[in-house]
């Protein structure tokens, strides 16, 4: 036996090397995906390789600040005109979208909804890859010391990206992006209000899974997150429609390009709060000058609401009026919705009959249902109407 | 044909300094983590598996090449967010491999490092799918053509990379 080891020794010393590894392979598959049991392993080798990786790029980013902000300052002029001119068209978009938005948000507030706020991010910058085909995931120089913790959103301008896998030390994190394979994100097409789930292919694309196959996506449509993953908020863009085939199984193979460019990333965004919250209505409405004048001339009646609404909403409205005026209000939210992209929760009329769609679509219907049931439950002030105004009261026949 | 047989004998075997051991497979290591988040398209590179067949074809020792296919493979491994010993098998069976094949051709000719390098690769890529897939259960899609093409693009950046690196050999 001895002898046939001493003979076999090469390959004896493979094999073993092999087997150790397998065991080891074994053994993390049985635990948790996470990394947690090698986590000591992981943590050596990110310490070896990041140090530098930061240090080059901070010098980079030091050199191309110094030439772009003081040195290369050609066409600057031109750019800034360019940027007035948007400006200008941005602010005129502006005012026409605070009226949608106001509307959207009385709704809102109307129908009980809670709304996911981003209410704190911290601006990382990628510092280096996995340098792997196989794992699609990038290194950003901030960690435990800013609040980064696991499976924490991480987003840029354009989109979506990916989210925290792994926090290494005070300084490092893992981001696992949206297009490796075993990432899986929430997300739901803006028009059709289709929900599925967004996930990476091997050959590092993303795809829009569990669409099923008789419904209608269209190239060029855009996917929001949907916020039903519990890590990413509702309504961020995550892609555009480049394809849909029919695939094998009952559902669509929809291909997606990724609104952000992964390929790309140099500064990222990880949102480290996220705030729920029913939508409020905001009182800092701009007061027209005829409600000025209602409220200084003696002249005008104490109930002010009874001024500023129309004669058919002197008294409660009838039975099949406030029914329709329900349908109107779950009419105007739905569209809203629309414009909103992805401020509501999904499952409108064309949704694809899943699970969540069908709930979020029944807590939709219950909520205008209670609205018109309770005996008093609105106490939102009309559009228009003085601050000191009696609320509208929504009362039933 | 570049690749000629040669006896044991005839075989020249080399070594390398302790830092020389160490940097330079970090280094490979650091590099291919760094550029590809710059340089996109450098990700078709694999580094460390070139550093491993430089190591093993030069030290000609089939336990010496294993040993540093495997710790370069889980050092690479320990970087990403898979199970460690993925790359460390299949560097493990490459350092191995290309050891084993040092001990008995003459691969020191640009042509015969080229043609080596090309077939390591796919090696490589074979053992990294069957394990991943086999054993992980990892769903991987295999392309001929991306696969061929990176065994190319590798081949090709070793010949001039083992031309940089022959400057730290030492005979043994």
């Amino acid at each position: 036996m001895e002898s046939l080891l001493t003979r076999y020794r090469n390959v004896s010393i493979l094999m073993a090397v092999l087997f150790a590894q397998v065991l080891g392979l074994a053994i993390q598959v049985r635990r948790a995906p996470t990394g947690e049991s090698n986590r000591l392993i992981r943590v050596w080798a990110v310490a070896a390789v990041t140090p530098l990786e930061k240090a080059i790029t901070r010098m980079q980013s030091a050199t191309g600040s110094l030439w772009s902000n003081y040195i290369y300052l050609r066409g600057v002029r031109q750019q800034n005109r360019d940027l007035k001119y948007q400006i200008e068209n941005l602010r005129l978009q502006q005012v026409r979208l605070s009226e949608d938005a106001n509307q959207a948000r009385r709704l809102q507030a109307l129908l009980n909804f809670k709304e996911q706020y981003v209410a704190k991010t911290v601006a990382a910058q990628v510092i280096g890859s996995t340098g792997s085909e196989h794992s699609r995931a990038v290194y950003i120089d901030k960690g435990s010391d800013d609040g980064i913790k696991n499976e924490m959103p991480v987003i840029t301008a354009d989109g979506v990206v990916g989210k925290i896998w792994q926090v290494y030390d005070a300084h490092t994190s893992l981001v696992l992006l949206i297009n490796d394979q075993s990432s899986g994100v929430g997300a739901i097409l803006a028009n059709s209000r289709l929900q599925g789930i967004l996930r990476g292919t091997p050959s590092g694309e993303v795809v829009l899974e569990k669409v099923l196959g008789d419904e209608q996506v269209l190239p060029g449509e855009t996917v929001l997150t949907s916020g039903g993953d519990q890590i990413f908020p509702k309504g961020l863009p995550a892609g555009v429609v480049t394809s849909v085939s029919r695939g094998p199984d009952a559902f669509l193979n929809i291909r997606i390009r990724p609104a952000a460019d992964l390929s790309k990333l140099e500064e990222v965004l990880v949102i480290t709060k996220k705030e729920h919250a029913a939508t409020e209505v905001t009182t800092a409405q701009p007061t027209r000058a005829a409600d000025i004048l209602a409220q200084r001339l003696p002249s005008v009646p104490d109930n002010a609401a009874e001024v500023t609404e129309g004669p058919g909403d002197e008294k409660p409205a009838p039975a099949p009026g406030e029914a329709n005026a329900t349908a109107k209000a779950q009419a105007a939210a739905t569209q809203a919705a629309g414009a909103k992209a992805g401020a509501l929760p999904a499952g409108g009329p064309a949704g694809n009959g899943s699970a969540a769609a069908k709930a979020s679509q029944n807590s939709s219907a219950n909520a205008v249902k209670r609205i018109s049931d309770k005996p008093v439950t609105s106490t939102v002030k009309p559009e228009h109407s003085p601050p000191d105004s009696t609320p509208v009261e929504a009362k039933p026949q | 044909m570049p690749i000629s047989y040669t006896s044991g004998e005839q075989v020249e075997v080399y070594r390398f300094s302790l830092p020389v051991a160490i940097l330079v497979p970090l280094v490979a290591i650091f590099l291919q983590a760094f550029l590809p988040a710059r340089l996109h398209f450098f990700s078709i590179f694999d580094l460390p598996l070139l550093v491993t067949i430089f190591f093993a074809v030069a030290r000609r020792s089939p336990v010496a090449g294993l040993l540093t296919g495997a710790a370069i493979g889980l050092a690479q491994d320990a970087l990403t967010h898979r199970p460690l010993g993925l790359y460390g098998i299949a560097k493990t069976v490459v350092g191995y491999g290309a050891s084993s094949l040092g001990v008995k051709l003459d691969v020191e000719n640009p042509g015969a490092r080229f043609l080596v390098t090309l077939f390591f690769y796919v090696v490589h890529e074979v053992v990294y799918f069957t394990v991943a897939q086999g054993l992980v259960g990892q769903k991987l899609a295999w392309s001929w053509p991306h696969e061929l093409g990176s065994a190319f693009a590798n081949a090709a950046l070793a010949v001039p990379l083992f031309f940089l690196l022959d400057r730290f050999k030492q005979r043994a």
